[in-house]
């Protein structure tokens, strides 16, 4: 295969990678939802709350939807493999994330038919459900899921569908696979310190500030409970590998541990990932005046996930294992779209450094004037 | 599992898909046409720095804040529905299709995102300068993000800059400018958009008169309803424009959706364009010997459908019937098929594109049978030479070996090359191969052509009642005309059903087609169960018409409780 095509492929993966690892840094917003009840003692709180991580709810959103667009550009055959076969699981993703959009804007307004409570429950569901259900979709990404893919099938005029799913259960089945589920509740989790270092950060309300600090321990010990059995079983497990000449894939133990050893780079981005996420969460925990802790432990989220992405589709590994058909697994090679395609949409990824840029900016202006009890009276627009 | 994909299936398949498309283009439009009469509000308040305009464009905000989030609510689900529901569709045009989606993420979604923020969150925040810089960039943001959106859906009546690989089984982009400008993704892009500023603008005139019936917020409601009309006024001239040319793309590309738009079975020279009509109920096939009208008055420019369609006024317009039939001379030149040769030549090219799997497929097995057979074959050939002294014998054996294999390979050769050619000579019709019979190629001729009938007519019905607003509305006679403004108020709802019936004309007038003559419907789809889209279908059905009534009732709070400027 031409080496700028082989190149391009491994780019897009990395930018696929990237979107989704910012996604899950992002997802502080669905952790700050899960904790509208446990931080928020009364009205106040909870609407200081909600405008402290909601206002960021756009971005998490978009970078779903940014994700999806993405993946479905670069990688065509994932697109239509897994969301058309595991339906339910991308089904429910889909509306609780519908449910989210609308329950900000609605929450405190007047005539919202369901009543205040109904929409503040809304965006508890989706803050639980969000984070767990994205963590085991990715689980899946280790640990396999049931298609078949023969584009043989296109020219069968009764049944001309190419990807289809093996179990009827369309995606529920991931559930049942128990390192797919310890990685939704290690997200979840993880949205959940995330939260709460952003609301230290945000948030100029010391008791607000008090209870945080004392529950991202307990959210701490559960988030490394879950991720450190999931990754130390990561380690350990059986991958996927496709031999770069023949395409043909194989099963091998330890895959994962290899391709960690084998690109040391992305060992390193794992590692100072680590180390952010930990340093940022230590010294808030140690500190009682530090409230820098969510750009470290974000900055950490982002590496380490990016790292864990890579791990999964770079080193020739199959990113999207078959377990009903192992030659059916999906690769980077087998699964992406033109080398034209590539290309042009690598044109189009120079713009991300300005959009980052202005995301930056745009946030700053905003967020140097944190959220205080003063402004929620106000009657300015507010959530 | 289905052993046969189910018609049913496909039915609610695009049920799913046009019940998320409807509500997704009830809020959409507004969010478009609201977010430029709420930056130009603001524009003033900038240049003048009265409050009044200040408080006006908040108002205005709050308004496009409710209707904001629901449509993107919507339009997540419209996105990952072509991965969960049109599996076969994703992958056979994702090449192409999905670079369009990819870059609206990245373009216009953080441009809307990020600047909303600041429009809602940022008055006493950040810079004048810059809040208003955000508005426009919210506005900007949305709408290049119908652009690229439009350049899918243009891309899907019109498939451009494309070629098939059979190899992976898939259409590759081969010209990306091909796609982004092609002529039908522009024209579509301008008269969408302009729907949205249509429709915007008749919410904002329309709110606002609502508050002259009730004699409140007098000052707000005129100068609210002046900047509205203008822009509406010039919104409806434009789409004029862009409707004429958006008819022209159909005649040259998809005439069958222009038939049905016209109720035309039998086409001529000199087509008039029918006004109003009734279709006639009991034509059941489009061979029959019934009348296709019950009753219909055209249009009184003669031939205007030619002239609309082609430029001239005796030009042929193909019916139905002919176009199945085919026969008759195309605006290339080229002589139209019939249906049933286009049905012949897809499958031609389907049975190609499997002769071509099975030879590239043989080749590679053969290839390694080949080798191994030949490492034996060589050994025997070696003992054979050991025991029998006649060398000769030997040499002529191993000689018949490999002229089998190479007589075998250049067979399978020769498959490739053929299979290719037939394949390639046929793929302009590719999907007419899974067309059953002729007539499944007509859309829902009564829903097209009354849809075609429904926005044509609201829209002639708005551009007179803007003009006539703006008019009066300049005169200063607006506030004292109350059926005016009630007619505005009612027209909101004229306008989004004008906007509705317009995208049935393009959805369903294109039907049985997801890909023009590339893709139809029934080969596009995920592999489910009905069952599983159906209770998909009601689910969301059920979510969204509850949240449709939850943001109606907030809008209309929020109307009631208005603006709350002191006007003295």
């Amino acid at each position: 295969m031409d080496a700028t095509y082989i190149f391009l492929q491994h780019y897009w993966w990395l930018l696929v990678s990237l979107l989704g690892a910012l996604l899950v840094f992002l997802l502080f917003v669905q952790g700050g939802q899960s904790l509208l009840f446990t931080i928020g003692k009364n009205q106040t709180q909870q609407k200081m709350l909600l405008n402290s991580t909601g206002r960021k709810w756009e971005f998490t959103f978009t970078t779903l939807v940014t994700f999806g667009g993405a993946f479905f550009a670069s990688f065509p055959l994932f697109y239509s493999t897994s969301f058309g076969g595991a339906y339910w699981v991308w089904i429910l993703i889909l509306l609780c994330f519908v449910l989210q959009a609308v329950s900000y804007e609605y929450q405190a307004k007047h005539g919202n038919l369901l009543g205040k409570k109904t929409y503040q429950i809304f965006l508890v569901i989706n803050g639980i459900l969000g984070p767990v259900l994205l963590g085991a979709a990715v689980g899946t990404f280790f640990n396999g899921a049931n298609f078949i893919v023969e584009k043989q099938n296109l020219t069968d005029l009764a049944n001309p569908v190419i990807s289809s799913w093996k179990t009827s259960w369309h995606g529920l089945e991931a559930a049942f696979v128990i390192w797919n589920v310890l990685l939704g509740l290690a997200v979840f989790f993880l949205s959940r310190v995330l939260a709460l270092l952003y609301f230290i950060n945000n948030i100029n309300d010391d008791e607000i500030r008090k209870k945080s600090r004392k529950q991202l321990l307990i959210e701490t010990v559960l988030f490394l409970v879950f991720f450190l059995t999931f990754f130390v079983h990561l380690l350990i497990q059986e991958g996927f590998a496709v031999d770069p000449q023949t395409s043909i894939v194989s099963k091998v133990p330890c895959k994962y541990l290899h391709n960690f050893l084998q690109m040391p780079v992305v060992l390193a981005v794992l590692l100072v990932g680590v180390v952010g996420v930990l340093f940022g969460i230590g010294k808030t925990i140690l500190s009682q005046t530090w409230k820098k802790g969510i750009w470290f432990a974000g900055t950490g989220t982002v590496l380490t996930v990016l790292a864990l992405l890579l791990c999964a589709g770079w080193n020739n590994t199959a990113y999207y294992p078959s377990l009903s058909d192992t030659q059916s697994s999906l690769t980077i090679s087998n699964s992406s779209s033109s080398l034209f395609t590539l290309k042009t949409m690598a044109y189009v990824s120079i713009l991300i450094p300005l959009v980052l840029a202005y995301i930056v900016y745009a946030w700053r202006a905003l967020d140097i004037h944190k959220i205080t009890s003063k402004e929620m009276e106000e009657n300015e627009h507010t959530y | 599992m289905i052993a046969e994909i189910d018609i049913s299936l496909i039915d609610w398949s695009r049920a799913q898909f046009a019940l998320t498309a409807f509500y997704h283009w009830l809020f959409v439009p507004l969010t478009l046409g609201l977010g430029i009469v709420q930056a130009v509000m603001e524009t003033i308040y900038y240049k003048t720095g009265d409050e009044f305009w200040k408080k006006t464009a908040k108002f205005w905000m709050k308004l496009f804040g409710i209707n904001f989030a629901i449509g993107v609510a919507t339009g997540l689900i419209l996105e990952f529905e072509f991965g969960t529901n049109w599996s076969n569709y994703s992958w056979f045009v994702g090449d192409i299709f999905g670079a369009p989606l990819a870059i609206e993420g990245v373009v216009a979604f953080f441009m809307e995102a990020t600047f909303i923020a600041v429009m809602f969150f940022g008055w006493n925040k950040v810079s004048k300068g810059f809040h208003l810089a955000s508005t426009w960039l919210t506005i900007l943001g949305a709408t290049i993000s119908a652009f690229w959106i439009l350049v899918a859906n243009g891309w899907m009546q019109y498939p451009t800059g494309m070629g098939f690989n059979p190899d992976t089984v898939r259409n590759e982009m081969e010209s990306f400018w091909a796609v982004a400008f092609s002529p039908v993704a522009i024209n579509k892009f301008f008269h969408t958009v302009l729907s949205g500023w249509i429709i915007g603008a008749m919410f904002v005139a329309g709110i606002s008169s609502w508050y002259l019936l009730r004699k409140r917020e007098i000052k707000f409601a005129l100068s609210s309803i002046k900047v509205a009309v203008v822009f509406g006024l010039i919104a409806c001239l434009l789409s004029i424009w862009t409707g004429d040319g958006s008819a022209s793309q159909v005649a040259k590309r998809q005439p069958m959706k222009l038939a049905a738009m016209e109720g035309l079975y039998e086409g001529d020279n000199g087509v008039n364009l029918v006004g109003i009509g009734i279709l006639n109920p009991s034509k059941k096939e489009y061979n029959d010997n019934e009348k296709a009208f019950l009753f219909k008055i055209d249009v009184p420019i003669p031939k205007l459908l030619s002239y609309l369609a082609f430029g001239k006024f005796n030009e042929y317009v193909p019916g139905i019937k002919n176009i199945l039939e085919g026969g008759y001379k195309q605006p290339d030149g080229a002589i139209a098929l019939s249906a049933e040769e286009k049905i012949a030549r897809g499958k031609l090219a389907i049975d190609a594109l499997s002769e071509y799997k099975k030879a590239k497929a043989d080749s590679a097995l053969y290839a390694n049978k080949a080798d191994s057979i030949k490492i034996v074959l060589a050994a025997e050939i070696e003992n054979y030479a050991e025991t029998v002294s006649d060398d000769t014998g030997a040499t002529s054996q191993a000689l018949t070996a490999d002229e089998l294999f190479s007589g075998k390979t250049a067979e399978i050769q020769t498959k490739i090359v053929n299979s290719r050619k037939q394949l390639d000579d046929n793929f302009d019709y590719f999907g007419y191969g899974y067309i059953k019979e002729p007539k499944d190629l007509i859309p829902p001729l009564s829903l097209t052509f009354y849809a075609f009938r429904v926005m044509v007519i609201l829209g002639g019905f708005l551009l007179l009642l803007f003009a006539l607003a703006t008019y009066l509305s300049y005169k200063n006679k607006f506030e004292t005309k109350r059926w005016l403004q009630w007619t505005c108020l009612i027209s909101i709802f004229l306008a989004i059903f004008a906007g509705q019936a317009g995208w049935v004309v393009a959805e369903v007038g294109r039907q049985p087609w997801a890909i023009q003559d590339i893709l139809p419907t029934s080969a596009a789809i995920s592999k489910l169960s009905t069952s599983s889209v159906q209770l998909t279908f009601f689910i969301f059905l059920a979510l969204f018409t509850i949240l449709l009534i939850a943001e109606l009732k907030i809008l209309t709070s929020a109307i009631k409780k208005g603006p709350q400027i002191n006007e003295q």
